[in-house]
């Protein structure tokens, strides 16, 4: 009986008794839900445009914010580094289109999915090459962004709100809705989605695949390169953020690998989920459940919606 | 012969030349060289922790080297093993380098160190786990081929608590205390939760687990929330990596009073650097020197650094855990001297250096004549004692370095050594057929 109550009355109690940490709780999901939808955002582009499940999508996020901060450490002022880093990120996604997309063209997706795998070792070695293994202190005051708290007397108690994390919502929102209208509403955005529907029928109206690939590795360079700098600012930038890119997986399995919104909203599940699951139901079973709870949700919904949130629904006639 | 058979057969020839002649040298060289592998990490997760030490550690050596000409004449031969901190190529790394003859290893690791223990006794390679690893592996008796000195994780965290009981007037006031342990969920962080368990039991205070997994050492909201709804009256740290900066900045972040965060002796300047000023006050145990006010981290600086033969910046030198990579190689060289001292053999054996290592005995004036006076306690293992058991201090973050806050805080021992004893037996009854010590005592060198 004790177990029953712990499970499904205390944590409710908890709730009841200490509304701001519920407040507090559902904050920090959101903010990590936010960061989450980001990263997923990131392997959505190119999925949808390419069919690639982009593997390396984690280690960009390092590689990205590493080349800021390692730009700025040898003197370039924090803004001009922000738009080389960009540039850097335009470079890299030519780069893939060339070296590794354009001469595997035709080929299985899983030899493709394999070659993402080379590219994140590429990457980490010509990281740690060139930046060196050292986390570094992301420049955040040198990129204006804020710090500092703000806290809200509520509930009878406080919410804790930092800067930091209301810019990082921010921005990622406004991001997510940026890329969302120019996908629907620009030109290019209506050749991604041609690209993503039918290759060969979007190349016979004269859409560049090639063109296209650029464009979609490198808005996920940029949403690498936002990624980088929020979560770098919460914590350091180090290679183990890439291992926190790896969370967009259990996002992915829920709002499906090619829906936007499901990136965004899958995102926020889970950010918000593991966070309540660590937070009302971890030390039940002693904590640090946050790392398995993301996937045990995600497979979840996925007994009741193999396709996902908002993925498409198979349908094969035989 | 048709000319592709020719060609095959030159190339084998000059393959099997090429081989040989790169084979002679080595078993020359092998002849009259020392070799110590390094297990280090200086990419991944955790090479925040790891590129310092293996600086440190690496850098001594070679300023034996270079300086003096190796220990007792002969070259040390100082190779990386790169781990990154799994303890999978850790072992990978032990079996690569044992065929090779090392005196010692290094696994910088619990986790590897935990899959070393059987091993070492069988292929004669004495592990050398500084200050980590299995606390009840410092019991000679038991584990002969074992060393972890100067303190174990239960010396580390029976000093953290003498030290809270000390704010509070005494450790019987930890009764009805909190005390939060924020951990990394691996072999290392949960190697003092039985002490702790244990301690918690005895004294009466509450403790509260905050284990962080592996993968989410940058994440680490949750805990924190956590730690804010139980209000501990203490936190203490056993962190690696990135997890160190991160519980910083998220200690700071919920306002948790720095005065009552303490850490185990792992994190760094730059680990708390990057947290701003609301960092001052954590304080993290330590037993050794800090800063590059030493004879011999000048000779670092003046054979290696300046001469662009160490991976160092020259600022670096005299950091927390670069000194802890110095430290390491120090026992090293001591373990090595006093086994060509007891054996009278100039190329010693991983045989030779285990009996080295339990002759250690540094004095004050033996780090005097090291280059390195004041650098550290006084240091005495034995056949029995692998590890010393040595007091440390307390160093506090003052927002630019560390400055010493403490006088020395000895390990609880009247509550550890039992402890460590049992575990030590345990640990043998567990592993059926575990050997009985056979190897013989030596008289200190």
């Amino acid at each position: 009986m004790e177990i029953l109550y712990n499970i499904f009355l205390d944590p409710f109690v908890q709730m009841a008794g200490a509304p701001d940490l519920l407040v507090q709780t559902l904050w920090e999901g959101l903010v990590s839900g936010v960061l989450y939808a980001l990263i997923a955002l990131g392997f959505v582009l190119i999925f949808k445009a390419s069919g690639v499940f982009n593997f390396a999508q984690g280690i960009m996020v390092v590689f990205a914010a590493l080349t800021l901060v390692g730009l700025f450490e040898i003197g370039v002022p924090a803004l001009l580094a922000l738009v080389l880093t960009v540039g850097v990120m335009y470079l890299l996604a030519v780069g893939v289109e060339r070296v590794m997309l354009r001469p595997l063209v035709n080929q299985p997706d899983i030899i493709l999915f394999m070659a993402t795998f080379g590219l994140t070792y590429f990457l980490i070695g010509l990281g740690e090459l060139v930046f060196g293994g050292n986390p570094k202190s992301m420049i955040t005051q040198e990129l204006y962004l804020p710090t500092g708290s703000v806290d809200i007397e509520m509930l009878g108690g406080f919410v804790s709100l930092q800067k930091l994390d209301i810019a990082a919502a921010l921005i990622a929102s406004i991001m997510v809705a940026g890329l969302a209208v120019f996908f629907q509403k620009t030109r290019i955005g209506r050749a991604l989605r041609a690209v993503a529907d039918s290759h060969k029928a979007a190349l016979s109206v004269g859409i560049s695949l090639n063109q296209i690939w650029v464009i979609v590795w490198f808005t996920a360079g940029v949403v690498a390169l936002t990624t980088g700098i929020m979560w770098g600012a919460r914590s350091d930038v180090s290679f183990a953020l890439q291992i926190v890119g790896l969370k967009a997986l259990p996002v992915l399995i829920l709002g499906g690998f090619t829906s936007v919104p499901g990136a965004i909203v899958g995102g926020l599940i889970i950010g918000i989920g593991e966070k309540l699951g660590e937070f009302y139901w971890g030390p039940l079973v002693g904590g640090g459940i946050e790392s398995w709870l993301a996937y045990f949700i995600a497979l979840v919904f996925l007994l009741f919606r193999p396709q996902g949130l908002f993925g498409d629904k198979i349908i094969e006639r035989i | 012969m048709s000319g592709t058979y020719k060609t095959l057969a030159l190339t084998a020839v000059l393959a099997a030349t090429t081989a040989l002649s790169a084979f002679a040298p080595t078993q020359a060289r092998a002849e009259d060289e020392i070799y110590v592998p390094l297990f280090t990490y200086r990419t991944g997760p955790f090479s925040g922790s790891g590129i310092p030490i293996a600086n440190g550690m690496h850098d001594y050596l070679r300023l034996l080297n270079e300086r003096d000409g190796g220990i007792g004449g002969v070259k040390l031969r100082v190779e990386e093993c790169e781990t990154g901190y799994d303890a999978k190529k850790g072992v990978e790394c032990y079996e690569a380098v044992k065929g090779k003859g090392p005196v010692v290893v290094n696994p910088w690791s619990t986790g590897t160190t935990l899959s070393l223990i059987p091993k070492a006794g069988v292929d004669k390679v004495p592990v050398l786990s500084m200050a980590y690893g299995l606390s009840a592996s410092a019991d000679g008796q038991t584990f002969p081929w074992i060393f972890n000195p100067p303190n174990t994780y239960w010396d580390g965290a029976s000093m953290i608590l003498s030290y809270i009981g000390s704010q509070e007037g005494g450790l019987e006031k930890l009764k009805g205390k909190k005390i939060g342990y924020i951990y990394l969920d691996a072999g290392f962080g949960k190697e003092p939760i039985p002490l702790l368990e244990s301690l918690s039991k005895e004294i009466g205070f509450d403790l509260k687990l905050y284990p962080v997994p592996a993968d989410n050492i940058q994440n680490q909201s949750s805990q924190w929330l956590s730690v804010r709804r139980d209000k501990p009256d203490y936190m203490v740290l056993f962190g690696w990596g990135a997890l160190n900066p991160t519980a910083v900045k998220e200690a700071v972040k919920i306002n948790y009073p720095m005065d009552k965060f303490v850490s185990i002796w792992w994190p760094g300047e730059d680990d708390v650097r990057s947290a701003g000023p609301g960092a001052k006050g954590f304080k993290t145990l330590n037993w050794h020197g800090v800063g590059a006010n030493f004879p011999a981290l000048d000779d670092i600086k003046k054979h290696l650094v300046d001469a662009g033969k160490s991976k160092t910046d020259k600022n670096k030198v005299g950091d927390v855990l670069y000194n802890r990579g110095v430290y390491n190689s120090l026992l090293i060289a001591e373990g090595i001297a006093n086994a060509q001292k007891i054996t009278g053999k100039k190329v010693v054996t991983g045989e030779d250096v285990r009996r080295g290592l339990e002759a250690i005995n540094i004095t004050p004036e033996r780090l005097k004549e090291l280059g390195l006076e004041g650098f550290a306690e006084p240091l005495k293992l034995s056949c029995t004692d692998h590890n010393g058991h040595k007091a440390t201090f307390l160093q506090e973050w003052d927002g630019e370095k560390w400055v010493r806050a403490t006088d020395l805080v000895e390990p609880l021992h009247d509550r550890v050594e039992p402890l460590l004893k049992a575990a030590a037996k345990e640990y043998a009854e567990k592993n059926s057929g575990w050997p009985k010590r056979t190897e013989a005592c030596d008289a200190p060198a």
